[in-house]
């Protein structure tokens, strides 16, 4: 034979034999960044918010309404013993995740959670510490969920296109031109259902040119997505400066979706009126949400769309009409964006103002991804979006230490943190941004 | 159930795909579309199978003419097809994919799962495939999949299979278990079209044989032609089988692999701890499934993978830790697997594809600026040598065939002084006669003294060029064995089986016994 010698020749069973001692060196490698992460904030918790929060002082939470039928008192705990027991905690969890990590054993999405939450509340508890005002949680919490409306809407929008291998960067637009024809619409007829329906036209028009462009001209779907933004931005704004603000009582004063306050259940403390003392266009996301959870994984419809959205040609080859399968879902995920654009005026009664979106399409493609297109995953990603944004503005109103620009940085920060792999690594559908050809 | 096409053209282009070809398959046989690469052979199915409108012609089943507007119209005449890359998503179950497109629904169009999961087991049960109705595909092996595909097109009611090219992929114990399946089914009254160019598997079970040559048919065969017969038949003039080298005189020990080891980005063991040495002057070959370690291998010797731990020396430079560029100015020349996405730049020119390792220093470079002069003359010398079919110098990368991008890497890599050279899948896709001058400038560089590494994974291609043969499998070197060791005991060592094993296992069931030590790049006779 030839000159060399190898160990598994002289020895047929050597690979089997030696491989034991090897073992260590190439195991997988153990993945730091979420100890790491959870380390910094037991820290933070404990030397700036136990340690920062005044001697003795009180912080004042209330808890109700003056609408709720059953008025619970305002809690007041104690600044320095409260932040010190949720400092401990989110320590213990840290302490957890090394050893879950060390061991190579994956930790459930739970450790995350909770340590946001007990951050969150530590975090209050130092901002309202021996402040005159009590933090209103109830308030905080429904105006959390007004700002987490449009997101979570545009994060719906994206993820049909998505699944169905389309990637959408235009929400921003569809919720602009959403935004825009509702108000005009409603304006016009004088009744703000009348922009319920006229929304998501706008927004399914807009979802049309990306998909004309994507689909059968087969254009870098997401050049296509930026130049709609960009048009869809220049021409509201030309209409609002031309046209709107010379007429706006005629054209731009939309009436206001009616609150509906659902009996009984708005009455539940602290949550029920976020989630039941709200206007029509809540509750169809509530709806979206929950049919499109089901529908998505586990109907025809659903399979379908991601079986075009994971492996076209497989689909193609079964029968299923792929680029028709990719126009319609584009045009639904562009018409859930429109209606989105709703809740930005007649959902609030506002005229409609130029830029108004300021960037939520894009956040809400950040929510999407931060809830692994998961419709289920992606209402949460919003609400933390949501939350994160009323809590600066419960803050200002307590008198933070800390700057509210600041703080309006942070839920971004935590997105950047959160998608760099602290809940797992995220996995796009394959076939997302390309094109579909035979 | 009978299928007839009459007369089918398909033209893209300038190019004539297709041209009238006639073919008859008749219930319950085995007929073999034999051709090679680019023959035409999948334009002709994606037709039948309704992705492509002819441009002539017509499809008739049971005598009566249709048109198949889309798969789905080939499924509903009886029509099953099982691509060569399989049509599986990855991310479904068995059962969800088996019901894709034909989706058992309860109301509402709520999937019924279970309606389904009985429907994979009832399939799968009758043939013996032994598939879990639940599980990933990414999580099952080749051959599994392949079964998959097949349950596929039986719960669709297929009377005619067409298999592209379905032993590509496969061991060669998962080669003849195909076998035995397409047996079976053809007993069970399917009658199946099996695509191929491996000469070998056609002449072990089909029934009938078609030829087919730069899309036309070039006439039929018996099984019982000898493989040289239907060799020169697809290729259209007499080929010599196999590759005329005379034996290796290895010098001293060129290249020694200790410990090599490499995680990827999972963090899950993609080599683990390689060692082996190569001469100057042999050729090893690296045989193995896809995807036991060997692209990793490759890319490990060359500085390619960032976790890579042990000892690669060259001559007695150590390599691990280098730059690409320092392992390659060691003289090391490398032909990746993918040529037409790793090997060229698509949209350079033949002048420029040829100095991509080479445009920064003398005699191309001048300063910063590059002489084209000197290029154009390097051009000229090595389409001549190389044999590069191409108008001019000036042909993008992308304007070439398969075999002559094959031709173009190779000129570009051995225009250095080599102490080593790796080629991955040095002929995968190529016609026959490009197959014959890579090999034999590989036999050539090695005649020069070269160390020469080939990963493999067609048997026949380790068995013509190898002077050892190392078998990978799940990232270990299970075996180094000598030339000419039997394709049976090569096939268990591919599975998992250590040498003695392998050979005891073989010496058991002679799968065949003709096959046993033959000489490699002798044709050799099916029992």
């Amino acid at each position: 034979m030839s000159v060399s010698t190898d160990k598994s020749l002289k020895n047929p069973g050597g690979p089997t034999d030696d491989r034991g001692a090897l073992t260590g060196e190439v195991a997988p490698p153990i993945s730091w960044q979420a100890p790491v992460a959870y380390w910094v904030v037991a820290a933070l918790t404990v030397l700036v918010f136990a340690l920062g929060a005044p001697t003795g002082s009180e912080t004042t939470f209330s808890l109700a309404t003056s609408k709720d039928f059953f008025q619970l008192a305002p809690l007041t705990v104690p600044a320095g013993p409260v932040t010190i027991g949720l400092g401990v905690l989110v320590a213990a969890l840290a302490g957890y995740a090394t050893y879950a990590a060390v061991r190579r054993v994956k930790v459930g999405v739970w450790v995350p959670v909770i340590v946001g939450i007990a951050f969150l509340l530590a975090f209050l508890v130092w901002s309202g510490a021996d402040k005159g005002n009590a933090i209103a949680v109830p308030n905080m919490l429904t105006q959390g969920l007004v700002f987490a409306v449009p997101l979570a809407f545009g994060a719906m929008a994206g993820l049909v296109c998505e699944r169905s291998g389309i990637i959408n960067i235009a929400i921003e637009g569809q919720l602009l031109a959403g935004a825009f024809l509702a108000a005009v619409v409603a304006t016009l007829v004088s009744n703000p259902y009348a922009g319920l329906l006229a929304a998501p036209l706008a927004g399914a028009a807009v979802a049309a040119v990306l998909a004309w462009f994507a689909i059968t001209y087969r254009v870098d779907q997401i050049i296509v997505g930026v130049v709609l933004n960009v048009l869809v931005t220049g021409l509201t704004s030309f209409l609002f400066s031309t046209v709107l603000k010379e007429n706006s009582s005629t054209l731009n004063s939309p009436p206001r979706l009616p609150v509906i306050e659902i009996p009984l259940l708005s009455q539940i403390p602290i949550v029920g009126p976020m989630l039941f003392r709200q206007t029509i266009l809540v509750y169809i996301l509530f709806v979206t949400i929950a049919v499109l959870q089901v529908m998505l994984f586990r109907s025809r419809w659903g399979l379908r769309m991601r079986a075009v959205g994971e492996h076209p040609k497989a689909a193609d080859t079964v029968g299923i009409k792929v680029n028709r399968t990719r126009w319609r879902n584009t045009i639904l995920g562009g018409a859930i964006a429109g209606l989105g654009g709703a809740s930005f005026t007649i959902a609030l009664g506002l005229a409609f103002g130029k830029e108004m979106t300021a960037g939520r399409g894009f956040i809400a493609l950040a929510a999407m991804i931060l809830g692994r297109w998961s419709p289920r995953g992606a209402l949460l990603a919003a609400l933390l979006f949501g939350l994160a944004e009323a809590l600066r503005g419960t803050l200002s109103i307590v008198g933070s230490p800390i700057p509210a620009q600041f703080l309006s940085m942070l839920p971004y920060l935590a997105t950047i943190f959160a998608v760099a792999g602290l809940v797992g690594r995220v996995r796009a559908p394959a076939a997302e941004g390309i094109p579909y050809t035979k | 159930m009978k299928l007839e096409l009459r007369g089918i053209t398909k033209i893209f282009g300038s190019l004539v795909a297709n041209d009238h070809i006639d073919l008859v398959v008749e219930e319950g046989e085995i007929h073999a579309l034999l051709g090679e690469n680019g023959a035409g052979k999948s334009t002709l199915m994606n037709v039948l199978y309704g992705f492509y409108d002819p441009d002539d012609g017509e499809i008739l089943v049971d005598d009566v003419p249709r048109t198949f507007t889309g798969p789905g119209d080939a499924m509903a005449a009886g029509i099953g097809m099982v691509h060569q890359h399989f049509m599986l998503v990855p991310v479904f179950t068995v059962a969800e994919n088996v019901a894709l497109g034909h989706e058992p629904v309860k109301g509402g169009g709520i999937l019924d799962l279970k309606v389904a999961r009985a429907r994979v087991r009832e399939i799968s049960e009758r043939f013996g495939f032994d598939i879990d109705p639940d599980a990933l595909i990414e999580d099952l092996p080749v051959g599994a999949q392949q079964r998959v595909e097949i349950i596929k097109a039986l719960s669709r009611d297929a009377q005619v299979l067409i298999l592209d090219e379905p032993t590509a992929v496969l061991t060669p114990q998962e080669t003849d278990e195909l076998i035995e399946i397409m047996r079976e089914l053809r007993a069970a009254g399917t009658s199946i079209v099996f695509i191929t160019h491996k000469l070998r598997e056609v002449r072990a079970v089909a029934d009938r044989i078609t030829v087919i040559r730069r899309g036309k048919v070039v006439g039929t065969a018996s099984p019982q032609s000898s493989e040289k017969e239907l060799a020169s038949a697809m290729v259209g003039r007499s080929v010599s089988l196999g590759v005329e080298k005379a034996p290796a005189k290895p010098s001293d020990v060129r290249l020694q692999v200790r410990d090599l080891a490499v995680t990827n980005a999972a963090g899950a063991k993609a080599l683990d701890s390689v060692s082996f040495d190569v001469a100057g002057g042999e050729i090893l070959a690296i045989a193995g499934v896809q995807g036991n370690g060997q692209t990793e291998l490759a890319e490990a010797i060359l500085g390619m993978q960032p976790r890579a731990t042990g000892s690669v020396r060259l001559g007695g430079t150590e390599l691990v830790g280098r730059s690409i560029r320092q392992v390659l100015d060691a003289g090391v020349g490398f032909v990746p697997e993918d040529r037409s996405k790793d090997g060229i730049i698509a949209s350079f020119s033949i002048e420029e594809n040829l100095i991509l390792d080479l445009h920064d220093r003398a005699p191309f470079a001048k300063g910063p600026m590059i002489d084209r002069r000197v290029v154009a003359e390097n051009a000229e010398r090595q389409i001549e040598q190389f044999d590069v079919r191409a108008r001019s110098a000036q042909d993008l990368g992308s304007q070439l065939s398969g075999g002559n991008q094959q031709k173009l890497v190779l000129a570009r890599e051995m225009s250095r002084p080599l102490e080593l050279f790796i080629a991955s899948q040095p002929t995968r896709g190529l016609d026959v006669g490009s197959i014959e001058f890579v090999h034999k400038r590989i036999v050539a560089e090695r005649d020069a003294g070269t160390a020469v590494i080939i990963v493999s994974t067609e048997l026949d291609e380790v068995l013509d060029l190898a002077d050892r043969i190392a078998v990978m499998y799940r990232g270990q070197i299970i075996g180094v064995v000598p030339a000419g060791t039997s394709r049976d005991v090569l096939g268990l060592m591919m599975a998992g089986l250590p040498l003695a094993a392998a050979q005891t296992e073989a010496a058991k069931h002679p799968t065949h016994p003709a096959d046993a030590g033959r000489p490699a790049g002798t044709p050799e006779v099916l029992s």
